[in-house]
């Protein structure tokens, strides 16, 4: 065999955490961007949750106003686990998963670039449904205050989502069952985003939204911190 | 690796947890004054809270002997882990149930959003996906992590949602359901109530601990049997 | 000794798989392993490759125990599955950034530029995996394993699926891999396919090394019948 190139590494530090990191969100977006499934469904799948609120609930435009942000978040909640889904089921074909396990990273590592990843997808999601939404329901949806809400609550949605994706792609029923591990325990996030949006589409003064915003950050800290530890536990074999 | 019990305890635990069953009822229909407002139907509390002081000991159990297995990896500690999720989500239920039976004659409805309740219902929702999350996975090991992963992650969760549900209820009245924020526990306790009261969560602590032995001895059996079947097959 | 593994057992819940296995592969030594399906080949190599954890024995990778060095042992180690670890969307060029990336290299280009090259794929790098042949992919895939140009080379059935002219491609470029003094473990039950590369050739079976081979100790063609009477005597 002729001799190629060798192989250089890089000296070791934290500069090559953030690398791998950094490195597999590229990927994932890369991958997404050439086979746009995942977007497409997302996208879809948010519409048909948005038109069946509308025909389900026949309101008049006060109370319409005043569901928005309960419909909101639900139709986020529900396109979420979409992209939670697919984000680690991407790995399975083809046993990419195990190339990643294999790579000498920290378990953690793939653990953020997989959450910054759905994160990314959440987002690319989210700012599709919302000018959709504004117009069907006539609302501005584009104020400062909602959209710091619809990132803060994507992030811990997200966190919590991609420990227990990580799990459901592992077993049989895994189409099911990441909804039904997500959502009793990422309640305390979605009531305080929409109780937040809420706030901020009502104009409500500060002081009475503030709480909603401290309990919404106070659970991103805590559930990327506990997805952090606790993710080695559920990719190691 | 089977560690048994000595059979003198667990009879001697069964003995005392029976006794103190009969003597919490006495308690409950004898020495326990009749509510002015409510009547006899309050009665119900003394097992509705204590069966939720025990659908919420075991979560707080499962969450435990997770951290124990994830760090010592001893099956023992999964095992203790099934029981006592499935302990807790019996208790959970009754403590529902029961709840729903003293709504009804007193607030004319079968369901109240008081924060407690409804917390208990996420807990219950809690228990119901781990038990699913572990039918769908056949190595027993992965089972046992994943399991005690989600235990830990609901045991951290739960509370919070308490907390937030909580807080709703201070900024919004009472939309549907009764017109007291913390309508389930709306009466005043005598002395003897108190008593009764504490008795019965002591009572229902013992039975807890009763089950839990005897299906983490049933569970240990099982693995047993699993064992010898399959040196059977293989031999 | 490159690697090195003293009483392995490894279970599966209540099925023991492999029992007490010992077994030494010295520097750039090329071993293969066969078996029957399901007698443990893919787990043994599994735990080389730190994917999974030993039930109990004691594992050795250039030195390095498993599992605690695992971080340190995957540096050392280039694994080729039967499934190629590849991402379909990606081209191939893009693919090997990915892991070179991953690996921590630095100015990796025209390392892999070199190793297309050397595999035949040079002039496929913009295509994506999707479009390539079973045999490209493999290819592909061994071209990923050598990236970080690895101490050791663990294969895992790669010749599954692979038509004859692909399977040619293979032996030429895995003899030139051994040449490089790379440590090698292949697994295969395809015994015609294995013999003329390795230096030795282990039979597995009944969860152990039931025979072992040294190159030049074997004519080619009583293999299968040394092979039939390893396994029926040690089963």
């Amino acid at each position: 065999m002729v001799e190629t190139a060798p192989a250089q590494a890089r000296p070791a530090g934290p500069g090559n955490y953030f690398r791998s990191v950094g490195v597999i969100v590229w990927k994932d977006l890369a991958a997404e961007l050439r086979s746009k499934e995942l977007l497409g469904a997302m996208l879809v799948f948010a519409l048909l949750v948005l038109l069946v609120f509308n025909f389900a609930l026949e309101l008049d435009l006060p109370l319409r106003q005043a569901v928005a942000p309960g419909v909101l978040w639900v139709t986020f909640a529900f396109a979420g686990t979409l992209g939670l889904n697919r984000s680690l089921a991407l790995e399975r074909e083809r046993g990419c998963w195990e190339g990643l396990l294999l790579a000498p990273v920290d378990r953690s590592a793939i653990y953020l670039g997989k959450a910054f990843g759905s994160f990314l997808f959440m987002a690319i999601m989210e700012a599709l449904v919302l000018p959709i939404y504004s117009a069907l329901y006539n609302i501005n949806l584009f104020q400062p205050g909602l959209l710091l809400v619809v990132l803060l609550g994507s992030i811990g949605y997200v966190s919590l989502g991609t420990l227990l994706a990580a799990m459901a792609i592992q077993a049989r029923t895994r189409d099911v069952l990441l909804p039904i591990l997500l959502f009793p325990v990422v309640l305390p996030v979605l009531i305080s985003a929409v109780n937040a949006s809420a706030g901020f589409l009502s104009a409500a003064p500060m002081d009475q939204i503030w709480p909603w915003l401290n309990l919404l950050i106070a659970c991103d800290v805590i559930f990327v911190a506990v997805s952090y530890l606790l993710f080695e536990y559920v990719v190691e074999e | 690796m089977i560690r048994e019990r000595a059979s003198a305890t667990r009879m001697a635990l069964t003995l005392v947890a029976a006794l103190l069953l009969l003597a919490a009822l006495g308690l409950v229909f004898g020495y326990a004054p009749r509510e002015a407002v409510m009547g006899e139907v309050q009665r119900v509390f003394y097992f509705h809270v204590s069966s939720a002081w025990v659908g919420m000991l075991s979560f707080v159990v499962a969450a435990v002997t997770g951290g124990l297995y994830l760090s010592r990896r001893e099956r023992y500690w999964d095992l203790v882990q099934i029981s006592s999720v499935e302990i807790g989500m019996v208790f959970g239920l009754i403590a529902i149930l029961s709840g729903s039976i003293w709504a009804r004659p007193v607030w004319n409805t079968w369901w109240t959003w008081d924060p407690r309740l409804v917390t208990t219902s996420v807990m219950e929702l809690v228990y119901a996906a781990y038990l699913l999350l572990r039918q769908g996975i056949e190595e027993p090991e992965r089972r046992a992590r994943f399991g005690a992963v989600y235990a830990i992650v609901g045991v951290i969760t739960v509370p919070i949602t308490f907390l937030s549900i909580r807080f709703l209820r201070t900024i919004h009245p009472v939309v549907i359901g009764s017109g007291d924020a913390s309508a389930l526990g709306g009466f005043a306790m005598t002395p003897k109530m108190l008593e009764t009261f504490l008795f019965s969560l002591l009572t229902f602590t013992v039975l807890y601990a009763t089950l839990l032995v005897y299906r983490v001895r049933l569970a240990l059996r099982g693995d047993m049997l699993e064992a010898r079947r399959n040196a059977l097959f293989s031999g | 000794m490159s690697i090195r593994v003293v009483k392995l057992s490894k279970s599966f819940g209540s099925r023991l798989v492999l029992r007490q296995l010992d077994f030494e592969v010295a520097r750039g030594e090329f071993v293969v392993l066969i078996g029957p399906n399901g007698v443990g080949k893919t787990t043994l190599l599994r735990i080389l490759a730190s994917l999974t954890r030993p039930s109990f024995g004691q594992v050795w990778v250039e030195g390095l125990p498993l599992p605690q060095e695992a971080a340190q042992v995957r540096r050392q180690i280039g694994v080729v599955s039967h499934q190629p670890l590849l991402y379909g969307d990606l081209t191939a060029e893009e693919n090997l950034r990915f892991y070179a990336q991953l690996y921590g290299l630095d100015r990796f280009g025209p390392r892999i530029r070199g190793l297309l090259d050397q595999v035949g794929l040079l002039s496929r790098q913009r295509e994506p995996v999707r479009s390539f042949s079973r045999g490209m992919q493999q290819r592909l895939s061994l071209a990923r394993a050598l990236l970080h140009d690895p101490l050791i080379l663990l294969l895992d059935e790669p010749y599954t699926g692979l038509d004859p002219q692909a399977g040619q491609m293979l032996d030429k470029l895995l003899q030139g891999v051994a040449s490089q003094g790379r440590t090698i473990v292949m697994t295969s039950h395809d015994l015609q396919r294995a013999a003329p590369l390795a230096d030795r050739i282990d039979v597995l079976s009944q969860g152990r090394i039931a025979a072992s081979f040294r190159r030049g100790e074997f004519p080619l063609d009583r293999l299968p019948s040394l092979y039939q009477q390893a396994v029926a005597a040690h089963g």
